[in-house]
């Protein structure tokens, strides 16, 4: 599936809220189905820049693919990750360096998170586009 | 009940309870700014028709209502800046360059923190820190023990703790300052907004004040400089407005405060803030006190039940802000549900990472009240509080 298609995706599942605060739970949940990230993991070298959260993302190459990890010290952040790793996570090395920016807009996530969280998000899917210029 | 004189609460149902970060504005402070805009615009101390005298005598008029609403001694010694933040660095690069050591307090909100640093100052490198107790207390046996071994210090703390709503016994302070010949500049942000200041009666030298935190317009301030200190005062910047006379060879400087403030300020601004100390005076401190200190009693006894919070300091010469956590929850989650459910308060470090990282956490959630808040937007605080926990802790 491709980053768009997924991203369309979660657009509609968030959209299915009509009030932010099931959004939030619904963002919560998400959070909890998490994979844990191990703790040896958890090493300034992995933290994203731009949260105002702790936020780790680590990667893994296969065979052209990137697959990635990640946890926060914050419970929605969870669940932002959740989304972000849904989006990404398994997509090829050239699809990754060409990620828009604006795919924080595209999931209208500015009308869910504030500015300061918004930077957060964007700095994770920074990260990504590092991880994937660095493969 | 005095909420119906801020339009902000007319149009918003927001419980408002980040006070600390700026108050609302009441609608005579607004209608100041907007006559002077739409009925005199024009520059002061320059020209000499109608409106620009207008809009002299009233800018002038600001700086006698705030001489006598703070008990200056005299109009000189007020000098207006965009707020503390300026007001602080306009003193540390202007006056304390040939003191050896400052001494701040643990409670310092960075605006007087980063300032010492830019000086090259660092902790036991012409900077000291007056440690504080379990209860956030200033510890003045560590302040007199600094106080004896920097003979040339300049001791800069603040009023009232942001982050915590601490009281600092600011005339204990400058007593023991003086007596071991130390200068006292106090962060007076928190202040103006809480209780009543004498300057004259705290003895400071410098006290530095913030208008937008005192019900008045943004981006306005001022600094009070006794006037002793006014002749080893130098002007940080200079231009427009500071000058006696000018020619090629050299340029003469006016009087205080003139020097002091370059280029066309924030008339407007300072217009609107003297409309807030007078609006100030109408409700007057002990009404203001009065409510206060009800409101942050009935907040507190809330919050205290609520299970797992860690608060980090009694009431005791506690104002406006009430500053903890919820053990195994970060704030930031907090503070991002409690939004949604229309409660504007703060979360993070409120610009005093120092105090956190002592104390273990990396910020708080902060409530912080003015004297328009009510048991109603503490009922609301707290119900949207146990319903943000309850989903995050399900």
């Amino acid at each position: 599936m491709s980053i768009e298609t997924k991203v369309e995706q979660i657009k509609e599942d968030l959209d299915f809220f009509e009030d932010e605060l099931s959004k939030y739970e619904y963002i919560i949940d998400l959070g909890k189905k998490l994979k844990p990230l191990d703790e040896t993991h958890q090493i300034p070298a992995n933290l994203v820049h731009g949260c105002t959260s702790q936020v780790w993302l680590i990667v893994e190459n296969k065979d052209g693919n990137l697959y990635f990890n990640g946890t926060s010290d914050a419970i929605i952040v969870k669940g932002l990750v959740f989304m972000i790793l849904e989006i990404f996570s398994g997509a090829t090395i050239e699809e990754l360096k060409e990620v828009d920016m604006d795919i924080v807009h595209e999931l209208k996530l500015a009308e869910v998170i504030t500015p300061n969280r918004q930077s957060g998000v964007i700095g994770m899917i920074k990260k990504i586009k590092e991880y994937a210029l660095k493969a | 009940m005095f909420k119906k004189d801020f339009p902000y609460f007319k149009n918003s149902e927001i419980a408002y309870l980040d006070n600390g970060a700026t108050t609302q504005k009441p609608q005579c402070v607004i209608d100041a700014q907007v006559e002077y805009y739409e009925k005199y615009c024009a520059n002061t101390h320059r020209s000499n028709f109608g409106d620009a005298n207008k809009a002299t005598t009233n800018y002038e008029g600001a700086r006698k209502i705030l001489k006598e609403f703070i008990n200056a001694s005299g109009n000189e010694e007020i000098i207006f800046t965009k707020g503390v933040s300026e007001s602080i660095n306009f003193i540390a690069s202007s006056f304390v360059s040939k003191y050896e050591t400052v001494i701040i307090s643990s409670l310092e909100h960075h605006s007087n923190i980063v300032p010492w640093h830019m000086q090259g100052r660092t902790i036991g490198k012409g900077l000291e820190v007056v440690k504080c107790d379990e209860n956030l207390s200033f510890d003045f046996d560590h302040f007199e023990k600094l106080l004896s071994q920097n003979k040339n210090a300049f001791v800069s703390v603040t009023h009232i703790s942001n982050a915590f709503g601490k009281i600092h016994d600011i005339k204990e302070i400058t007593r023991l300052a003086h007596k071991y010949g130390a200068v006292v500049m106090i962060d007076g942000a928190q202040s103006l907004a809480h209780m009543k200041v004498d300057v004259q009666d705290l003895d400071v030298d410098f006290f530095a004040i913030s208008a937008h935190k005192t019900f008045g317009p943004t981006g306005v301030g001022a600094i009070y400089v006794k006037k002793e200190h006014l002749a080893d005062l130098l002007p940080y910047q200079t231009g427009g407005a500071t000058i006696h006379e000018v020619d090629y060879h050299g340029s003469t400087l006016l009087d205080s405060p003139y020097m002091f403030e370059a280029g066309t300020q924030n008339i407007a601004g300072v217009i609107g803030f003297a409309q807030a100390l007078e609006y100030i005076k109408h409700v007057g401190y002990e009404n203001i006190e009065t409510i206060e200190k009800d409101v942050y009693t009935y907040l507190d006894k809330r919050l205290r039940e609520i299970p797992d919070i860690e608060l980090y300091n009694d009431i005791e010469d506690s104002v406006g802000s009430r500053s903890f956590n919820i053990k195994g929850l970060i704030h930031d989650d907090v503070g991002i549900l409690v939004d949604k459910m229309k409660i504007a308060l703060r979360v993070g470090h409120h610009c005093a990472q120092p105090i956190m990282k002592q104390l273990g956490i990396k910020g708080t959630i902060r409530v912080s009240l003015a004297f328009y808040n009510n048991y109603t937007d503490i009922d609301k605080l707290i119900l949207a509080l146990k319903k943000a926990i309850s989903m995050l802790k399900d």
